[in-house]
């Protein structure tokens, strides 16, 4: 049986892991092949690396960190942020990312993601949806939330598939940066209406939200990043948490 | 000296990497020569089955690798192309493994692909020596490899069992990506090193 995945998530900035507490206080947590090496070690399934660099500048940067950190570290690991086109995901394929992810991109225009599945197969392309309940209704937002868009959730993730998404990470804007725990019940819902992977991202506090996103929202993988980052929940102790409940992980 | 197999097939720069973190020395080519004569030649392989043959052909390596009498090791679709044939592209294949590459088929309790660490089992080979009970290991793939004489361990997706990995004379492949399978990846590299 595939294990369920936990997936500490980097957001880098000109080559730097840094953690936004908001929109302006960005504050440098350390280098981002170190910190993979050691989430590794520690038994984290795989790594999403998330380019949050606005410049031109800060883009190369970010592609020659690729390179470093696929020479680095011996799992899977996904870059996002930024990816407009065929080729910026061949650029980040070239310098040794295993799957990319695709988000503000896809909704603008969705033949994106058959583009880059249709090269590089299904496996490498994750579709990134950020949206908010809005009057009970699930709205897809872009530009790391920012923009609302007139797209409904599960209808976007469904075609998303369709179109030859590999894996959906889906972030509750709502419960991202909480700490009061996923989005259980919008998770669970969308595991049973897709047949691919979807990774649930926003709103982990504790080992039990996690275990909680992972059986009741049946989600394939759970992401996080500060209450990793800041050694709030060390990984082996939240892999065992998680065995302990008979959920198959890898330990 | 190893050859890796410089075919375009996706991602092969991680498997560079991974060699690279063992200290071990490593040429990628398409040299028909250099392949015939290198001690180690790993045959990487992320893509299409039909495609990777198609290009191994062009390149005229098919019978380079066949005929080989050391050490071969073929990683997913690497390994696929090494078995009879393959529904992908409905692809006649190297025909060194008897064994045939399907498409999973869909359940509702399954994903496509079998994306994901998974356990192998049922393993008795030099090349999974010292691997514990129970190893994950990573895999990516929507096709798998029937189970045959040459499985040397096992993998189970939804009620499928699969080989995870394959051996016959001195031919070795594996589903999953080695490279790419944390410290038990490594060690499997270091055992196909040592052969």
């Amino acid at each position: 049986m595939v294990a369920k995945r936990i997936i500490p998530c980097l957001d880098v900035k000109d080559g730097r892991v840094v953690k936004g507490i908001n929109f302006e206080g960005i504050k440098e947590v350390g280098d981002a092949v170190d910190m993979g090496v050691q989430y590794s070690k520690d038994g984290a399934d795989e790594l999403v690396y998330l380019d949050i660099s606005a410049s031109h500048e800060g883009r190369r940067t970010f592609v020659d960190l690729v390179g470093k950190i696929a020479k680095g570290i011996n799992i899977p690991f996904t870059v996002g942020g930024g990816i407009g086109s065929l080729d910026d995901a061949s650029r980040l394929l070239d310098a040794g990312a295993d799957k990319i992810s695709i988000n503000s991109a896809a909704i603008a225009d969705p033949s994106l993601i058959s583009k880059i599945a249709g090269k590089y197969g299904n496996q490498f392309v994750v579709v990134a949806i950020d949206a908010k309940c809005i009057d009970g209704q699930w709205m897809c937002t872009t530009h790391g939330g920012r923009n609302l868009t007139e797209v409904e959730l599960f209808s976007w993730a469904k075609k998303a598939q369709d179109l030859g998404a590999g894996e959906i990470l889906f972030t509750s804007m709502d419960h991202d940066g909480t700490k009061a725990g996923y989005a259980c019940e919008a998770y669970a819902r969308m595991c049973s209406e897709l047949s691919i992977p979807v990774i649930a991202s926003g709103g982990a506090g504790s080992i039990k939200d996690i275990v909680d996103v992972l059986t009741v929202g049946k989600a394939d993988a759970a992401l996080a990043a500060s209450i990793f980052h800041y050694g709030e929940i060390a990984i082996p102790d939240l892999k065992k948490a998680i065995a302990a409940e008979g959920i198959s992980v890898r330990l | 000296m190893i050859a890796i197999v410089d075919y375009d097939a996706g991602n092969i720069r991680s498997v560079c990497n991974a060699l690279e973190r063992l200290g071990a020395e490593y040429v990628l080519t398409d040299d028909p020569q250099t392949i015939r004569t290198a001690d180690k030649v790993i045959l990487p392989g992320v893509g299409n089955a039909a495609e990777a043959m198609a290009s191994l052909r062009s390149k005229g390596l098919c019978e380079v690798i066949r005929n080989r009498r050391k050490p071969v090791l073929g990683i997913c679709v690497g390994m696929q192309i090494m078995c009879r044939d393959s529904e992908e592209g409905n692809a006649q294949c190297l025909g060194i493994f008897d064994s045939h590459v399907r498409l999973f088929e869909k359940t509702p309790d399954i994903k496509i692909p079998h994306m994901g660490w998974n356990t192998i089992g049922n393993f008795d080979s030099k090349l999974l020596k010292g691997l514990p009970k129970g190893t994950y290991v990573y895999f990516v793939h929507s096709y798998y490899p029937t189970l045959c004489p040459d499985t040397i361990a096992t993998c189970k997706h939804g009620d499928t069992l699969f080989s995870a990995a394959l051996k016959y004379e001195c031919f070795y492949g594996t589903q999953f990506h080695p490279e790419k399978s944390g410290d038990a990846g490594e060690q499997i590299l270091k055992n196909f090193l040592a052969l």
